[in-house]
């Protein structure tokens, strides 16, 4: 099996090591070569990605609960969707979770991933107490928080070493309901001011018509909301479809993504509603869909998503949509977040202000956008996302990462950037 | 309830096993040599299932133990699942006798002696199963695997007279053939897509005929048709063959 990206891009020929015991795996980080450590191949681009990676989802053992203070042990292999199906049911959430629950432990932590609440919660990291780290000489780290080797490991891409156990805090809830509102706006000013309004609900995101122009430039539907007090905690799996095949390349066009969005935004109410949902389809509506990265054809796509400080996101967003509206390129899942604050981690993504993640299949004239795009995103001083990335150039990178040199020193001082490398790394110059 | 001991429980197939029994409210005996690392494994399916899961140290090549090892058991299991296996390159089994004995002792001289014991408890007890994980391997010689090929022939035969033997004391012996699986064992191989199963799937495979009372499994089932070929090809043509 040749290890892929979700994005199905690039498409490369790679060696899969895997590792059954500690001794296993310091001896092959010891062997000539790069590696990259590579989890359930669910980032966007080819952040784990190289000729050879070193496969951790088998490593995927429970370690041990605490049921008072929710602190669970787990080798890093260990799936999101295997936590919630063991822990939903005895009352216990992910503190923070993004939009799949398709991802390992070790790829939470190495993303430094974050949800719906991150203007309350902050990053994947602030749930994680711990966690072992194998560094490249072979020697095994605890690294706590405020440890420098914290700061780098969690949003660090697998670049410090290979993520072995963490000790991760889950969360109490009494439900598997969320309380649901959905606020439909009319443009982008609405828009911004329902973010606001609602900012202190727990959870929140907007799916916004990216192909909307003129005065209805950034229409969406805020979906905001709270896990409820009734209900129960049954927690089964449900039907699930799938995408058996990859669509043609045609398939998608500016059309059939204009009728979609046009579908998804007419079905809603209109102003505000309120709706009891399931945490699959308040979390996960894309995962109930096996393999929906095949919809945008052979050639793959990928996730551009940025972030801008909160001052300049307004007039930042607009000039990007209008842009993105006259280009014409379609996009289904346009997903606007206001974040919280930055945390103190190296390379983690959110600082305060807007995130749009906007998925392109990959085409002729794309990266051309992608790379006007960027030089907007830096002229307001934003960044993007390594997860979802597969061709920022280093330039264009790291002005949107302060801590940059932290990381490449700690990196160099660990003798790090010798052994753990990804098409990426090598690419944006980490 | 009932209680399933796996032994050679850190191998890939009898990873998925463990899963699949605990899941259906098993309670399990993990055995196999490296105690600390079956009790991580013991851990993480009492966490994943909440079943009973007890790790216990076991070397199927080292024969005196398997009798106080078996008498160790309390309650004794209702079923028995032997997972364990060994093989080596077959160009080193023939240079090196240390391999070959090691191969023929791990399939079989270690299975047969800890399933002595079990069988003649079961048939005592009138009640049982006995799932021994053989493989296609076992159904004809070939020169490129044959050592280990041999080792689980003899497995094979040992089970179809063992089931003969307790047919009339209700304890089923189900004998399983997996053809290739995806495992650690056979990492460095290149094995065909579709004649290469998922060890979950095989585990799967495992629990349903087992449950079903079945006698004896290919997984994949094509691999039933293969084998039925393969030993039909009259000896004076497959010598010649390089399979």
């Amino acid at each position: 099996m040749n290890p892929i990206s979700w994005g199905l891009y690039p498409k490369i020929k790679s060696k899969k090591h895997t590792f059954d015991s500690l001794e296993n795996l310091a001896g092959l980080l010891k062997t000539e070569g790069e590696f990259i450590p590579f989890g359930n191949g669910r980032s966007y681009g080819d952040s784990a990605l190289n000729d050879n990676i070193i496969y951790t989802k088998p490593y995927n053992y429970f370690l041990g609960f605490d049921e008072t203070s929710g602190i669970l042990h787990c080798q890093a292999g260990v799936l999101l969707s295997e936590i919630l199906k063991i822990f939903v049911p005895k009352g216990w959430f992910l503190s923070v979770t993004p939009g799949t629950k398709l991802i390992t432990v070790g790829g939470a932590i190495a993303s430094d991933v974050h949800g719906k609440n991150h203007h309350i919660e902050g990053c994947f990291s602030s749930c994680v107490d711990e966690f072992n780290l194998m560094l490249p000489d072979g020697k095994i780290k605890t690294v706590t928080k405020n440890d420098e080797l914290f700061y780098a490991t969690c949003g660090g891409m697998g670049l410090t070493g290979v993520i072995l156990d963490a000790k991760i805090s889950l969360t109490k809830i009494n439900s598997k309901n969320i309380n649901q509102t959905t606020i439909k706006t009319k443009n982008l000013k609405e828009t911004f001011g329902a973010f606001e309004k609602y900012q202190n609900m727990p959870y929140s995101v907007a799916w916004i018509d990216c192909l909307a122009k003129g005065k209805n430039l950034g229409k969406c539907l805020l979906m905001v909301g709270d896990f409820a007090d009734d209900g129960d905690l049954d927690y089964r799996k449900k039907m699930k479809l799938n995408v058996p095949f990859t669509f043609p390349a045609f398939t998608l066009n500016s059309l059939s993504v204009k009728a979609f969005n046009w579908l998804y935004y007419k079905k809603a109410p209109k102003g505000i509603s309120h709706q009891k949902v399931d945490i699959d389809s308040f979390f996960y509506p894309l995962d109930a869909i096996d393999n929906w990265n095949r919809i945008y054809g052979k050639n793959g796509f990928t996730q551009y998503q940025f972030i801008l400080p909160k001052a300049a996101s307004f007039k930042g967003l607009k000039e990007i949509l209008e842009t993105i509206a006259k280009s014409g390129k379609g996009s289904f899942l346009a997903v606007l977040k206001l974040y919280g604050k930055a945390n103190k981690n190296y390379l983690s993504f959110p600082i305060e202000g807007y995130s749009l993640a906007l998925d392109f299949k990959i085409e002729k004239g794309l990266f051309e956008l992608l790379d006007n795009l960027d030089q907007i995103v830096i002229k307001y001083g934003g960044r993007i996302y390594l997860t979802k990335d597969v061709r920022v150039s280093k330039e264009n990178f790291e002005k949107g990462y302060e801590h940059i040199d932290k990381f490449r020193a700690l990196r160099k001082a660990y003798k790090m950037d010798k052994k753990l490398q990804s098409l990426q790394s090598k690419r944006v110059g980490i | 309830m009932n209680y399933v001991l796996i032994v050679g429980a850190k191998s890939d197939i009898a990873k998925e096993l463990a899963k699949v029994y605990a899941k259906n409210g098993f309670n399990l005996y993990l055995a196999g040599r490296n105690k600390n690392e079956i009790e991580l494994m013991a851990k993480d399916i009492n966490i994943r299932f909440g079943v009973k899961t007890l790790a216990k140290e076991l070397d199927v090549t080292d024969y005196k133990t398997h009798k106080i090892f078996y008498n160790s058991l309390n309650p004794k299991p209702a079923g028995v699942i032997i997972a364990s296996g060994y093989m080596a390159e077959q160009k080193e089994c023939e240079k090196d006798f240390e391999k070959s004995l090691n191969t023929i002792n791990t399939n079989f001289t270690g299975a047969v002696s800890i399933l002595n014991i079990i069988a003649n408890d079961m048939e005592a007890r009138g009640d049982g199963f006995i799932v021994g994980i053989s493989s296609v391997a076992g159904d004809r010689g070939r020169k490129t695997n044959y050592i280990y090929g041999s080792s689980k022939a003899g497995f094979t035969a040992y089970l179809s007279g063992l089931r003969n033997r307790l047919h009339s004391s209700s304890v089923k012996i189900l004998t399983v053939k997996p053809g290739f699986v995806n495992t650690k064992m056979t990492a460095e191989l290149d094995l065909p897509a579709k004649l290469t199963a998922e060890a979950k799937d095989v585990a799967i495979g495992i629990y349903n005929a087992q449950r079903k009372g079945k006698d004896v499994i290919y997984t994949k089932s094509i691999w039933w048709f293969i084998m039925l070929i393969i030993k039909n090809i009259p000896e004076r043509i497959f010598k010649r063959l390089l399979i």
